[in-house]
């Protein structure tokens, strides 16, 4: 399968040199999405109640997120020692791992734009995709979602909720990217050639830092044109050919060379530490 | 009691001591029951798998068994395609083992799958570039071919056999068995080797990833010839524990031999692709990716023992043994390479499956833990006691040996 390429391409940069690590865009992702927090009882299931709990938020291997931070060191010893964050959503790959393995057509990159969907009542929660996945970009419904009372309220009614049993991933925001077009129809533009900014995801939106950039890759007047192409920017694990349409930015060399692995400096894998956010 | 069902000229133990044998492993079965309701009513969160290892334990077990129950189509490719007549001593008896397997991986994908209900969907809205829609499609349709082999050998019960149409059915079944030998043997062979090729293809993960020919990754041809290397040595083991269990002689020793000599050949072949695709793995993909043979491999529980293992004291040991006629004609060494054989394609199957997932590809991220617990051991025992109870019904019910009677109850040879 050859590299997808679209006349729009949404992409992110993330700088990571602005990134304070803070956890916003984990957080604003998750109230756009509609995504349920861990609770460790079930009031509506019987049978869990004479067992035992179910995961709670502690448990972060089985916590539901579609955007996670990780912390990255540069592995020396103070006065050297150095932290970064890395926010990562889903990379939209232009050559996706996950797609091609799916074997129900829940997952596709075919609508303009790139972004690799996640068809939802057609999942079979089979979790092909999240072994194919080198980024961990894919989450499993492992238990029922349940929003504690009240907190139902405040549920987003743009996003469909999802039952327990299927796989789920960041979609850039994909109802934004509707109203986006919607929008621009209204106004009679033309929803092809949207404004830079007309069309963001939650997580650029919230970061307070702006460490978050949201664009067309293809469009020269918005911003992440310029960002992609700059020369501080790179991919994560591009030796692999997956295309990913998330850049990352810094100044650092360390910072940059942790994106890929590299055997032949003895520079790369294994090197610094880390821990997952 | 049930004496009048046993098969012609048979001997069985009482049907008290059945019953006792029955009931321990109906104990294990129910045990599994309930990990099983826990997993359908309250969600796969149960287990032990996580967003790291979204395939653990019960895939192993599935890609294991459905190995071992290679037995099944490549005895009856040989047998009806081929005419070996020697393996018609044992043939009923793989047909059955097979039956287990493959009915068992489809009980333990109906728990895996998070959406069970939605398994059909593997044919409404096939994807033809997945390797795992052929997986589905080959499963469900050689597990009634499967069904179709085992009908006959039901038929063929001593008092329902009696009854004219069943009689005549099961003859014309068995004058046409060489047709879903032929289908099987097609159906199997693809899905054996989707099986690997759904690891082969995974261009995110260097533990697996492996070009090929065609659409086909090296990992489909070496998953076919590791099944054909192991399946026929594992009836020759469930043939010897049922001797062991039953006190009775049921296969003769040259037809086990045969079906060593057979394994033994493929596994040669198969151990001959399996170090040139190993050393070109190692040599070849990985530094071309930035990574190292070395860097595959972390602490004990990932550590290389687990490969070298596979490939040198389960694959090329066992290999040498069944091909060498000294060695495979003396029943000790016959078994334990058979084991070693059987060893060594689960252990395959094992590290395709975890080590692939365990290493951390993000050089940021660091080697993860798995640990199934006992809802997974539970559910797979589950059906290791299904596989029991089958059999155990079959061998006291069926005719499945059509060596019992002279090798037990007649004089001479």
């Amino acid at each position: 399968m050859q590299t997808i390429e679209f006349k729009i391409k949404w992409g992110m940069v993330i700088d990571i040199d602005k990134c304070t690590g803070c956890g916003a865009c984990m957080v604003g992702c998750q109230v756009e999405n509609n995504i349920a927090p861990m609770t460790k009882k079930d009031p509506y299931n019987y049978v869990q109640a004479l067992t035992w709990d179910r995961d709670d938020a502690s448990n972060k291997t089985k916590t539901l997120t579609c955007l996670s931070v990780y912390e990255l060191t540069n592995g020396k010893a103070f006065p050297d020692h150095e932290t970064a964050y890395l926010p990562r959503p889903c990379m939209q790959c232009g050559h996706p791992a996950c797609v091609p393995v799916c074997p129900v057509v829940a997952t596709e990159k075919t609508e303009e734009g790139g972004i690799v969907s996640q068809i939802y009542p057609r999942c079979i929660g089979c979790r092909y995709c999240m072994a194919a996945c080198p980024y961990h970009a894919r989450y499993f419904n492992w238990w029922d979602p349940i929003w504690p009372e009240g907190m139902d309220k405040g549920l987003s009614p743009a996003t469909s909720v999802r039952p327990r049993g299927v796989v789920e991933k960041c979609n850039f925001c994909h109802s934004r990217y509707l109203d986006a077009k919607n929008e621009a129809r209204q106004n009679g533009d033309d929803p092809m050639n949207l404004a830079d900014g007309a069309y963001t995801t939650a997580c650029a939106d919230i970061c307070p830092t702006k460490a978050i950039t949201f664009g067309d890759l293809n469009n020269p007047e918005h911003k992440v044109y310029e960002l992609a192409r700059s020369k501080n920017s790179y991919r994560l694990l591009e030796k692999l050919g997956l295309a990913p349409q998330v850049y990352y930015m810094s100044k650092r060399e360390w910072v940059r060379k942790l994106g890929d692995n590299y055997n032949a400096d003895g520079g790369g894998h294994g090197a610094p530490s880390n821990s997952h956010g | 009691m049930d004496s009048k069902l046993f098969p012609e000229g048979t001997q069985r133990c009482s049907f008290g001591q059945f019953l006792i044998w029955m009931a321990f492993l109906f104990v294990i079965f129910v045990w599994g029951v309930y990990g099983a309701t826990l997993v359908l009513y309250n969600g796969i969160g149960t287990t032990g798998l996580d967003n790291i290892f979204g395939f653990g334990a019960w895939i192993t077990f599935d890609l294991a068994v459905i190995a071992l129950g290679a037995g099944a189509f490549f005895t009856g490719l040989l047998k009806y395609i081929l005419k070996i007549k020697q393996l018609e001593k044992i043939i009923n008896l793989t047909v059955i083992v097979g039956f287990c397997c493959y009915a068992g991986a489809m009980l333990i994908l109906v728990l895996d799958v998070g959406q069970p209900t939605r398994a059909w969907f593997g044919y409404w809205h096939p994807n033809v570039h997945s390797m795992l829609t052929e997986v589905i499609f080959c499963i469900t349709c050689y597990l009634i071919v499967l069904i179709i082999e085992f009908v006959p050998l039901i038929l063929e019960q001593k008092q329902l056999n009696k009854i004219p149409f069943i009689h005549a059915l099961a003859h014309n079944m068995h004058i046409n068995m060489a047709l879903f030998a032929g289908i099987g043997a097609f159906l199997s062979t693809f899905h054996q080797g989707s099986l690997g090729g759904m690891y082969g293809v995974l261009i995110g993960r260097p533990f697996a990833f492996r070009e090929g020919f065609f659409i086909w990754p090296w990992t489909f041809f070496l998953f076919i010839l590791s099944a054909v290397g192991s399946g026929p040595v594992f009836t020759v083991l469930v043939a010897t524990l049922m001797e062991k269990i039953t006190g009775k002689k049921l296969v003769d020793f040259k037809t086990k031999s045969l079906m060593g000599k057979i394994a033994g050949s493929m596994l040669c072949i198969y151990m001959f692709f399996k170090i040139l695709d190993t050393w070109a793995w190692a040599n070849g993909y990985l530094p071309s990716v930035g990574l190292t043979f070395d860097q595959m491999f972390h602490g004990f529980i990932y550590g290389k023992w687990l490969m070298f293992s596979e490939i040198i004291l389960c694959g090329l040991v066992p290999a040498i043994m069944l091909v060498t006629p000294s060695i495979r004609n003396r029943p000790g060494l016959l078994y334990t390479a058979a084991i070693l054989d059987c060893i060594g394609v689960s252990l395959n199957r094992y590290i395709f499956t975890v080590q692939t997932i365990a290493f951390p590809v993000l050089p940021f991220e660091s080697w993860q833990l798995y640990y199934p617990n006992w809802v997974e051991y539970a559910t797979s025992l589950m059906i290791i006691a299904f596989g029991f109870i089958v059999i155990s019904l079959s061998y006291r019910y069926l005719p499945v040996f059509p060596l019992e009677t002279k090798l037990n109850y007649q004089s001479g040879d």
